[in-house]
């Protein structure tokens, strides 16, 4: 039998993990492995899998900007109808509805900060029901998805007698 | 002129060998990019909330003495923890010693409870530290060495064979190093038997792997049985559970006219443990769970790696349920547990330990530590089954 929570923390961290693999780390049998994983699939929980990059390590140019949108509730779909046509654009890497001061967040990922101020006042602000925007720019990351944004440490433990 | 100091040194302490696993160390130190599977402590950093009740502490001003058997808020945290853990309670008074890692504790108890020629069951393969203890208190091992075939768990009638007039106390250590073996408390019901038939035997139980077992959410111990509970000196710590070694923080529980004794000797020659490691523990006991369960899993999942490496390798090995040692069995390689050592380090730059470090019923065994990351787990255990292959194909 195998520990759906288990086995959803282990892929969580670790999306490259084989079936073998982690039927040898959960003590189970591969095939069980696979047919959990596609139930998990049907059933919507597991959504996809990505991988962590630091582009700030790469030639390539990124800016990331946290985008604040305050807006008015349609009448029987709330919040959502606008959320589900931000979330279309592909640069839109997050939306989230908050409690607080605004109501969506999107983060987006674009080329420069040209490109995330035409998004904002082209795309954002030109939507019917948008209030208001606030952008801030991310200046450095430290911390994603619960990686950490810098050089992993070697062990470096010395040897000690027990 | 020079001094001769052979003579100046006392008997008990000259003739005492270092430990064995200094002289693999010495030859990996020596040696570049060697993956580690040697050491016996957890390669996680303390989690952060630990760490920083610690710093906290410094930052208030906590920078003196504690009291000498720690701090009451310390060892309250601590009774209330075996409480919740355990379901024993203790009086943090009296009861309750706060001490310098759990080796100062084994220490503490040889040498409170050691006459000269008191016969004192160790069962082996264990921690290095356990005979030296007490042979440094005077007093005479004898060793029971626990078997393979037995998952290394002690028998009753093990237990019974060894026990003479002499006998005054027992020391083991459950889940094991090096074994990883675990004792149910269902396993540890006959050795109850066996101690009730001996009434004036005392237990010093060594847990510091108690969170470590992957069997089990219940820690097991023979203090848990309420006839046993005055008798048993139980070592703990945070050490290995809480990824704490650095702190250097452990504790004794036990019955109040022993753990007075034993707070004497470490009033005279510790003072106190350290008091910023003592405000550290309090978070550990109090809110460490979810931290702990992460660490275990992730120990749980690598412990299974290190079996299919192992059989994959064709080495045998019983399936160990606690700390984080596996203790295959090298025989079938017709090596040394140190030839087999010395030549996988050289051969494949892996360093892991042979089990005669860990007393002669180690012998034909190694351990192997999974306190290490699940990367270089990988590539040890690929690199131990080609040295095994090597050795069937008569080139090592």
């Amino acid at each position: 039998m195998i520990d759906q929570i288990e086995l959803l923390k282990l892929i969580e961290k670790n999306s490259q993990l084989t079936t073998a693999e982690i039927a040898t780390q959960l003590g189970a049998a591969a095939a069980d492995v696979e047919k959990e994983i596609a139930d998990l699939k049907a059933q919507n929980i597991i959504l996809g899998s990505t991988t962590m990059i630091n582009w700030d390590e790469t030639n390539v140019d990124t800016v990331t900007a946290m985008i604040e949108v305050r807006i008015t509730p349609v009448r029987e779909k709330g919040f959502d109808k606008l959320a589900d046509i931000l979330c279309e654009y592909e640069n839109v890497t997050a939306c989230y509805l908050m409690s607080g001061g605004f109501d969506l967040m999107l983060i987006y990922e674009g080329k420069n900060l040209r490109d995330i101020a035409s998004f904002v006042y082209d795309k954002v602000a030109t939507q019917e029901g948008v209030l208001s925007t606030a952008t801030h720019f991310i200046l450095r990351k430290y911390k994603d998805n619960g990686i950490l944004f810098k050089t992993k440490d070697s062990d470096d433990r010395q040897a000690i007698v027990l | 002129m020079s001094i001769d100091y052979s003579n100046k040194i006392s008997d008990v302490v000259g003739n005492m060998p270092p430990s064995a696993i200094r002289k693999f160390f010495d030859l990996a130190s020596e040696m570049d990019d060697v993956i580690s599977l040697s050491i016996g402590e957890p390669d996680f950093v303390t989690p952060w909330s630990i760490r920083e009740a610690g710093i906290n502490s410094l930052k208030d001003g906590y920078t003196h003495y504690s009291p000498n058997s720690g701090y009451t808020k310390s060892k309250i945290a601590i009774c209330d923890y075996i409480k919740r853990r355990y379901d024993i309670a203790y009086d943090q008074k009296t009861e309750c010693l706060i001490t310098v890692g759990g080796s100062e504790g084994i220490d503490l108890a040889a040498r409170a409870l050691t006459n000269p020629g008191d016969e004192v069951i160790i069962v082996e393969p264990c921690f290095v530290a356990y005979k030296a203890a007490v042979t440094f208190a005077h007093g005479t091992p004898v060793v029971i060495s626990t078997k393979q075939e037995n998952d290394f768990k002690l028998m009753p009638e093990e237990l019974e064979a060894a026990i003479t007039d002499k006998t005054k106390y027992i020391i083991l250590g459950y889940p094991g190093n090096p074994t990883g073996a675990v004792m149910t408390m269902e396993d540890l019901k006959p050795i109850r038997d066996v101690l009730m038939k001996h009434p004036d035997i005392i237990v010093i139980s060594d847990e510091l792997y108690c969170e470590l077992n992957y069997i089990s959410d219940e820690p097991s111990s023979l203090a848990r049985f309420p006839e046993l509970r005055d008798r048993v000196i139980m070592i703990n710590g945070f050490s290995k559970s809480y990824a704490m070694t650095g702190f250097r923080i452990g504790y004794v529980l036990g019955p109040a006219p022993l753990v007075a004794q034993m707070t004497k000797i470490h009033q005279y020659c510790i003072m106190s443990a350290p008091s910023m490691a003592q405000f550290a523990l309090i978070e550990a006991a109090m809110n460490g769970d979810d931290e702990v369960k992460k660490m275990r899993d992730e120990y749980n999942h690598r412990r299974r790696v290190i079996l299919k490496g192992l059989k994959d390798a064709g080495l045998e090995c019983f399936e160990p349920y606690g700390a984080f040692y596996a203790f295959p069995s090298i025989k079938s390689t017709g090596l040394t547990s140190e030839e087999f050592c010395e030549k996988f380090l050289m051969s494949k730059k892996v360093a892991i330990v042979p089990g005669t470090a860990f007393g002669v019923s180690g012998t034909g065994h190694v351990r192997i530590s999974y306190a290490a990351s699940m990367e270089n787990i990988k590539t040890a255990m690929a690199r131990l089954a080609e040295f095994t292959d090597e050795i069937r194909k008569g080139k090592v």
